[in-house]
């Protein structure tokens, strides 16, 4: 099947799923620490059906070091260098159901390495450097607008 | 039947019999409408030459029986099949017997096909309650009705028509559908399976591919051009139930195409959510992966453009005959976060119009089109706040149906020249068991729960003018238990801080797990899930559902049906045979 979605679709392999173990994600405390809170309320200045605009204080904190509060959604497999981090908890995999789908202010966190993630309902820090503006991701094809990249993560 | 009897017949003789026999769509006793467009494909197992095969229509080969020449694939796709496909096929009115031969097999299928007597109505409303079940309706009556003495304060909208059926909602794969192929049916009149739209799902390895059936809008489209077309919903616009109107995919989920088919087939007023697959991909908030910017091209196309329920009546007052309203960029918010709960995306989107208010901005502007209209409206959260086990959510938007079948109702007034068509999809597993009172004796939920003689009425708040309760966190509740759950901690109160998440994933990303954030509430139950471990919410139920009728037409709805019948009895209505 072809995706036409900017979505993973479950013709990603989920084979191997079960090797990951029950390590604590790293603690990037220190790296926190400097890095500037950013809020899922404070990214837009404006989102409307037609669209939205981030915030001055996104755009200003473009490519710097930041650090956002939100939960990881259900992730596709439990170690990979990707996740993502929504306002809410989402009770549905938009990654494993064909009927469910992603909100609309996601962040795609991207890490420096493959990490093993923790439970959806937990909520999780993350730490990275912000990235705004349409991107495909060359081996997803996830289409996302905001991203942390270089990011570490632990769970609050 | 005989396709089974087949198959097992095929099974016994394995070594040297085919693993699987020809298919033929459209499939056995498929009931189609004189004229109506469908791709005829046939399946030939072990890749078969064109010269190994043959099939006849009532004893005449293909291209005689269609009038067309149909197209051999040998090695479909590099698959180990081969298949005979006629794209767009019609057929008069008659009794079809469809054989396909491949060496000493032999596979049979029969088709009637239905011519349709004198149009009966100008117009057709078609509301659709998402997973609307019987407690649903029950409970929704309870609250915007009242309850004295074992009867009701007055009837819904909704039950108060002279014509009833029982509805069988079963795909072509399942006992238990979904709501793309169950409401394909109704725009069909074929079968489908699960997550399937305007198709039957065949074995081709693209969504866009599998062998299409015309919907009720293509056929009005290009029977009718003086009919005018609706599709309002509160759900997104490419979700399963709009998306029948106008789609042709083996995958619901397909929303980018299934925009563009919205282009294609062009309903003159389309309004809902989901909004992100209509903007291009350089737009912050698309879910596009291409650069159409289907704003403007519906713009282009002569559409107002809603976003707001005060645009939408702007656009209604201004005399708009073609909109595209779209509230908000996921689902429009129920009735329950519209009107009490506030939560949501009611802060993001303050100004969404309801079912009922869309019910009479759709009405407005399709009511002076010459040749009438079609109109197919859709509760669908009733269904969403199912899967999430929120029956107070679920209960509020089967009553916003019912005002939405007021409105309805009004118009057709004493025309006689609307029919309308109330039907759920598919049903939920839900029970009214009894009443939650907060001053029965005990610590635990289940010492609250008052069964049989002890199932008081309960008290909620005055109703408010559209004959919602104003407050539903009171001492005595409805008890409305449902048959299927993951593991979850039910609290027996509504959940006024947003809807009920029920169980979210587990740490190994596949098992799903209670929502301990409920856990910890007042009185909250762990239950462990009598579901397979990877479903996070409420599943669908095989059980049948209720539909009610009224109008010219409707008097054909009687005993129980399957749910293409729904398709039969409005093509009739609107004389939608014929070549």
């Amino acid at each position: 099947m072809i995706s036409h979605r900017p979505h993973l679709l479950p013709t990603l392999s989920r084979r191997g799923l079960l090797t990951g173990l029950a390590v604590l994600p790293v603690s990037l405390r220190a790296l926190a620490a400097e890095a500037e809170l950013l809020t899922f309320d404070g990214l837009y200045k404006s989102f409307g059906v037609l669209g939205f605009q981030f915030s001055d204080r996104a755009t200003a904190l473009r490519g710097k070091p930041v650090r956002m509060i939100g939960y990881m959604a259900p992730p596709l497999k439990p170690e990979s260098h990707f996740f993502v981090l929504t306002r809410e908890p989402l009770a549905i995999c938009p990654f494993c159901q064909s009927d469910a789908d992603w909100p609309v202010d996601i962040v795609v966190v991207f890490m420096r390495a493959a990490t093993p993630m923790v439970s959806a309902g937990q909520k999780v820090a993350v730490s990275g450097r912000l990235e705004i503006g349409s991107s495909t991701d060359a081996e997803t094809g996830f289409v996302s607008q905001i991203r942390l990249v270089d990011a570490g993560f632990h769970s609050v | 039947m005989q396709k089974r009897t087949w198959l097992m017949a095929a099974a016994m003789l394995a070594s040297v019999a085919p693993a699987t026999a020809q298919t033929i769509y459209p499939l056995n006793r498929a009931e189609i409408l004189e004229g109506s467009r469908f791709d005829f494909k046939v399946e030939f197992p072990n890749a078969p030459a064109s010269a190994d095969v043959k099939v006849t229509i009532n004893g005449k080969a293909v291209n005689e029986a269609f009038g067309r020449e149909a197209q051999f694939v040998q090695n479909e796709e590099g698959q180990k099949h081969s298949a005979l496909w006629l794209r767009g096929a019609q057929l008069p009115a008659g009794q079809y017997v469809i054989e396909a031969t491949q060496g000493n097999d032999k596979a049979t299928v029969n088709w009637t096909v239905y011519a349709t007597p004198e149009r009966k109505a100008k117009n057709v409303i078609l509301f659709v309650g998402d997973g609307m079940s019987v407690a649903h309706r029950t409970a929704a009556r309870i609250l915007s009705k009242g309850w004295e003495q074992g009867l009701y304060g007055g009837e819904l909208a909704i039950d108060d028509m002279p014509h009833m059926a029982l509805i069988s909602t079963s795909g072509t794969d399942s006992i238990v559908t979904d709501s793309a192929n169950s409401a394909s049916a109704y725009t069909t009149g074929h079968k489908s399976c699960v997550n399937a739209l305007g198709i039957y799902c065949a074995k081709n390895a693209l969504t866009l591919d599998h062998p299409k059936v015309e919907t009720i809008s293509e056929v009005i489209k290009r029977k009718r051009s003086g009919m005018a077309i609706g599709v309002v919903t509160n759900s997104e616009i490419e979700d399963a139930t709009p998306a029948a109107m106008v789609a042709h995919t083996r995958r619901r989920s397909d929303y980018n195409d299934i925009v563009k088919m919205f282009f294609d087939v062009q309903p003159d007023v389309i309004m809902g959510g989901g909004s992100p697959n209509f903007l291009p991909k350089s737009t912050p908030g698309t879910k596009r992966t291409d650069d159409q910017d289907f704003i403007a091209k519906f713009k282009e196309a002569g559409y107002a453009l809603a976003t707001t329920k005060t645009e939408m009546n702007a656009a209604v007052a201004g005399g708009s005959k073609k909109l595209l309203g779209l509230y908000n960029t996921s689902n429009i918010d129920g009735a329950f976060d519209l009107r009490l709960a506030k939560k949501g995306s009611i802060s993001k989107f303050p100004d969404q119009p309801d079912v009922v208010e869309q019910t009479k901005a759709a009405i407005e502007m399709l009511k002076g089109a010459q040749d009438g209209f079609f109109l197919m409206v859709e509760s669908a959260r009733i269904d969403k706040y199912s899967h999430s086990l929120d029956w107070e959510r679920a209960v509020f938007d089967t009553i916003m149906l019912d005002n939405a079948v007021k409105v309805a109702k009004d118009f057709a007034g004493d025309r006689n020249d609307t029919l309308i068509i109330v039907v759920p999809d598919h049903a939920h597993p839900i029970s009214i068991i009894g009443t939650y009172d907060d001053d029965r004796p005990g610590q635990l939920l289940r010492d609250k729960l008052g069964t049989y003689a002890d199932s008081l009425p309960p008290n909620y708040g005055p109703r408010d003018a559209d004959g919602y309760p104003t407050k539903v966190d009171t001492s005595r509740r409805l008890a409305v238990a449902f048959g299927s759950y993951p593991d979850t901690c039910d609290t027996g109160r509504p959940y006024l801080d947003g809807e009920r998440v029920p169980a979210v994933k587990g740490p190994d990303g596949k098992t799903n797990v209670a929502n301990e954030k409920d856990c910890t509430l007042p009185l909250a139950t762990r239950k462990q899930g009598n579901l397979p471990f990877d479903a996070n919410s409420g599943v669908h139920a095989g059980d049948d559902v209720l539909l009610t009728a009224m109008g010219p037409g409707a008097e054909r709805f009687r005993g129980h049906k399957p749910n293409v019948f729904v398709f039969r009895v409005m093509a009739e209505a609107l004389a939608l045979g014929g070549k």
